[in-house]
C-alpha cells in the first residue's frame, strides 16, 4: 500500500520505538503534523523550538533512548540550533526533524527558507536533506542508528514539504550499511593488557570519569573496577553520578570549578586513567602540566578525542562498559595504600562542605543544596541551568545515580534546565524532577511553564535569586576590577505571581533557618511549584 | 611542519565537500589544496588534500575527517611511495621579442603551449610541486598575468591502491 512521506516518517518513528516527540508546528511541517493525528505518538508542544530540542535531550538523558524534536522550516529550524549544538557538545542521542520549503524552491530564498543542514554542520553528528521520498525509511533508520551508536549525538533530517505529501510504497529496511560509519566497540586486547599492567605498577593511580561512563551505562563496571583496584575516582561535570557521591573512592568534580581533593589528586597522580571524558578545558585547564607528571591512559569510544588535548601513553578505543568488564578480569591492585591515605587527607580539606554562613536576608545556596541532598531519594532527577547555580549544584548536591544529574556541560547553555526537566519528567514520570536555576537563566526558558501546565507535569523549581547574572558578575569582580557591566537583574518579575498566573504556587525564603522546612514542604506533594531562594549577590561560586 | 597528502574516499553526495571544507575552517587546519573527482565507482569520490602542518595536525585532520559519516577511508600518501601531479595553466605576457625565449623554456620543462595571442602565451604544465614552481619562477621575468591550478592529485606507486574495501596491498 502506498503512503505519504509524512505517514512514512510516523511509521519509521514507530519502528524506532519513539513514543513521544517534542516540537512546534508550522507550514513546512504541516503534512507531518496532519499524519500525527492518526498515530499513537505523543506530541509535546513546547513554547519555543529551542525548548523542544532541550526537552528531547532531557528525555534522552533519563531514558537512554534517542530524543526526537520537530520544527518547521526557517525560524523554527534556526530556533532548534542552540538545542542541537548543546546536545552535540554533551554527546546526547537526538534526531531533529525539520520541515523545509518545497524541493523545487530550495535555493531561491523563499518565505521561511533556511539552510539548516548547512547551519548545523559544525555541531551535529550527521545530517540529511531528503531529496526523494523513497529515501525516507532508509534515512530515518540511519539517523537513529547514527544518533544512538558510537559516540552519541544529534542527527538532523531536513524534509521538504512536497516530499512529505508524495506517495510511495513503504518498506522499512532491516539492515544498515553505512560505509563510512563503523564505530569500534571492542577494546584492543593488547591495549587492555597494557592498562592492567600500568595500573598494577602505579603508586598513585586516579580515574577521571566523564559523561561517557553515563552514556555507556557503565557505572556499575566503573565501581567494580575502582573497588577492585582501590583507585580513587574524580568526575567531570558530565560524569557526576557515575559514582555515588558518598562512595569512599569518590573525590568529586575536578577542574576550574571543582573541589580541592579532586584537583589535588589530578596534580599528584602518577597514572591518570581518563574514561569517557574529553579533557575539556574546564576539567583540565593545563593538560601539559598533567602529562608531565603522570602517564595517561585514555579510554574513549571516539578515537578523535584521544590525543586531541592531552598526550596519551596508552590509548584504548571502544565501549567503556565492555572495556571495563575486561579490565576487571585482568587487573590487579597495585601498591596504593599510601596514596589512598593522602587522598583521604585531601578529602578532609574539601572544607567546602561546612563553610556555610548564616546571613540576615540571604540563604546560603551551598547549605540549601546540602539539605536538599538529604531529602531526596536516589531516583530524583535534578536539572540545572548555567552559572553559579550550576556549579553550586554540581559541588553541593550529592548525586547518587548515573543519569539523574542533567546539565549543559559542554555548551553551558542558559535556558537548558527547565525544558530539559520537561523532557526528563516525561521520560521518568515515576521520578521526582527538580529544576534548579539562577534568576537569569530561568528567564531564558520560563515560557516552558506553559508546557508544564498543559501536560500536567509536576516539576519542582528552585530559583536561586541573586538579582544578578551571578557568575558573570563574579568574573567581572575578579578579573575586571569590579567594573560591573550588564549583569544587573534588579527589575525581576514577582516570580511567585508569575507561577500563580500559571496556576502554580510559590514561596520565597531568605534565611538559612527556613531552608529545611521549605524544602520539606516543597517535596510534600507532586505539584509544580517554585521555591525562590534569595541569595547574596556576593556569594562566591566555589 | 610540512606538506602532507591525504587521499580521502567519500560518498559522492551533495554536501560532502562543504562538510569536509567546513571541518578544515572550523578546526583551524590549513590546507594548501583540495581536489575532488569521482572515482572508478560513480558512487564514490576522491578528495586529495594537501595539508600544511606537523604530525599532530595531520593526525587530528585524519581523525576528524574520519568522524564525518560521509568519509569512507583516508590514506596518507608518503612522498616516496606515491606519484603526485598538479595541472597548472599559466598565462604569460609575450611579444615578438620574448616569444621564442618563452617557447624554449616551455620545451625544456616539457610543458605545452595551449593558446596564443598577440601579447600572451598560455602554457599548460603538469607535474609535481617542484617542477611547477620552477617553471613559474622562470616565467616571472616575462610577466605572469594569470595562474590557474587544479590542486595536487596523487596516487600510490606500484601495486598499492586505496579502495573502499582493501587494506592497502592486493
Ligand atoms: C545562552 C547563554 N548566554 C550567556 C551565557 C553566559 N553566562 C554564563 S553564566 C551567566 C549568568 C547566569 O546567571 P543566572 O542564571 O542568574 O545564574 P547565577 O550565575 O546567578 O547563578 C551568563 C550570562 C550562557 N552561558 N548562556
Amino acid at each position: 500500500m502506498k503512503i505519504t512521506g509524512a505517514q512514512a516518517i510516523i511509521k519509521a518513528l514507530e519502528y524506532e520505538n519513539t513514543d513521544v516527540i517534542f516540537g512546534y508546528p508550522g507550514a513546512a511541517i504541516c503534512p507531518f503534523y496532519d499524519a500525527l493525528v492518526d498515530s499513537g505518538i505523543k506530541h509535546i508542544l513546547t513554547r519555543n523550538e529551542q525548548g523542544a530540542a532541550h526537552a528531547a535531550s532531557g528525555y534522552a538523558r533519563v531514558t537512554g533512548k534517542t530524543g526526537v524534536c520537530v520544527s518547521t522550516s526557517g525560524p523554527g529550524a534556526t530556533n532548534l540550533i542552540t538545542g542541537i549544538a548543546t546536545a552535540y557538545m554533551d554527546s546526547i542521542p537526538m534526531v531533529a526533524i525539520t520541515g523545509q520549503v518545497s524541493s523545487e524552491l530550495i535555493g531561491r530564498d523563499v518565505f521561511q527558507e533556511a539552510d539548516i543542514t548547512g547551519a548545523t554542520a559544525p555541531f551535529c553528528k550527521h545530517s540529511y536533506l531528503v531529496k526523494n521520498e523513497k529515501d525516507l525509511p532508509r534515512i530515518i533508520k540511519e539517523a537513529f542508528y547514527i544518533a544512538s551508536t558510537g559516540r552519541p549525538g544529534p542527527v538532523v533530517i531536513d524534509i521538504p514539504v512536497d516530499i512529505q505529501t508524495r506517495e510511495f510504497e513503504f518498506n522499512y529496511p532491516k539492515n544498515i550499511d553505512i560505509k563510512g560509519y563503523k564505530p569500534t566497540y571492542k577494546g584492543h586486547s593488547l591495549q587492555i593488557k597494557k592498562v592492567a599492567e600500568a595500573v598494577s605498577k602505579a603508586k598513585r593511580p586516579l580515574i577521571c570519569a566523564g559523561g561517557g561512563i553515563i552514556r555507556a551505562n557503565a557505572s556499575k563496571e566503573l565501581l567494580d573496577y575502582a573497588n577492585k583496584c582501590s583507585i580513587p575516582v574524580t568526575t567531570t561535570l558530565m560524569g557526576l553520578g557515575a559514582i555515588p557521591y558518598h562512595h569512599k573512592l569518590n573525590l568529586g568534580m575536578l577542574g576550574s570549578h571543582g573541589v580541592y581533593a579532586a584537583n589535588y589528586a589530578v596534580h599528584n597522580a602518577d597514572l591518570l586513567i581518563i574514561m569517557g571524558a574529553r579533557v575539556g578545558d574546564r576539567a583540565m585547564g593545563s593538560p601539559s602540566q598533567i602529562e608531565n607528571k603522570a602517564s595517561i591512559i585514555h579510554i574513549d569510544i571516539d578515537p578523535a578525542e584521544i590525543g586531541k588535548n592531552i598526550k596519551v601513553s596508552i590509548p584504548v578505543v571502544g565501549d567503556v562498559k565492555s572495556i571495563l568488564s575486561e579490565l576487571i578480569e585482568v587487573s590487579q591492585k597495585g601498591n596504593v595504600e599510601e596514596w589512598n591515605v593522602l587522598i583521604n587527607e585531601a578529602k578532609e580539606k574539601n572544607s567546602i562542605k561546612t563553610n556555610y554562613e548564616d546571613k540576615a536576608k540571604f540563604v546560603s545556596p551551598k547549605y540549601a543544596l546540602s539539605v536538599l541532598t538529604k531529602l531526596i531519594d536516589e531516583k530524583t532527577v535534578v536539572t540545572t541551568e548555567v552559572g553559579q547555580n550550576q556549579i553550586w549544584t554540581a559541588n553541593y548536591l550529592g548525586v547518587r545515580k548515573a543519569g539523574t544529574f542533567i546539565t549543559s556541560g559542554g555548551m553551558g547553555t542558559m535556558g537548558y534546565g527547565l525544558p530539559a526537566a520537561v523532557g526528563a519528567k516525561i521520560g521518568a514520570l515515576e521520578s521526582r524532577v527538580i529544576a534548579i536555576a539562577g534568576d537569569g537563566s530561568f528567564q531564558m526558558s520560563m515560557n516552558e511553564l506553559g508546557t508544564i501546565k498543559q501536560n500536567k507535569l509536576g516539576i519542582k523549581i528552585i530559583v536561586f535569586n541573586n538579582h544578578r547574572l551571578g557568575m558573570v558578575r563574579e568574573m567581572q569582580k575578579v578579573k575586571y576590577c569590579s567594573r560591573y557591566s550588564g549583569v544587573f537583574l534588579d527589575e525581576n518579575p514577582d516570580f511567585i505571581k508569575l507561577f500563580e498566573a500559571y496556576g502554580f504556587t510559590g514561596k520565597t525564603i531568605d534565611s538559612n533557618s527556613q531552608v529545611e522546612e521549605a524544602l520539606k514542604e516543597m517535596l510534600s506533594d507532586d505539584k509544580t511549584c517554585l521555591l525562590e531562594i534569595i541569595v547574596d549577590p556576593e556569594e562566591s561560586t566555589l | 611542519m610540512g606538506k602532507h597528502i591525504l587521499s580521502v574516499l567519500v560518498e559522492n553526495h551533495a554536501g560532502v565537500l562543504s562538510r569536509v571544507a567546513g571541518l578544515f575552517s572550523r578546526r583551524g587546519f590549513n590546507i594548501d589544496s583540495l581536489a575532488v573527482g569521482v572515482t572508478e565507482n560513480p558512487e564514490i569520490s576522491r578528495i586529495t588534500i594537501v595539508v600544511d602542518g606537523d604530525d599532530y595536525i595531520v593526525e587530528q585532520v585524519g581523525k576528524q575527517l574520519n568522524k564525518l559519516v560521509d568519509v569512507i577511508k583516508i590514506k596518507q600518501l608518503e612522498k616516496e611511495e606515491s606519484v603526485s601531479r598538479e595541472l597548472v595553466l599559466i598565462k604569460v605576457e609575450a611579444n615578438a621579442n620574448t616569444r621564442s625565449e618563452i617557447i624554449q623554456i616551455v620545451e625544456i620543462f616539457r610543458a605545452n603551449i595551449v593558446d596564443v595571442s598577440k601579447n600572451t602565451l598560455t602554457i599548460e604544465i603538469s607535474g609535481g610541486a617542484n617542477k611547477v614552481t620552477a617553471l613559474e619562477d622562470m616565467l616571472k621575468q616575462f610577466g605572469i598575468k594569470e595562474i590557474v591550478r587544479t590542486g595536487t592529485i596523487a596516487i600510490e606507486r606500484g601495486n598499492n591502491y586505496t579502495k573502499v574495501n582493501n587494506n592497502d596491498e592486493e
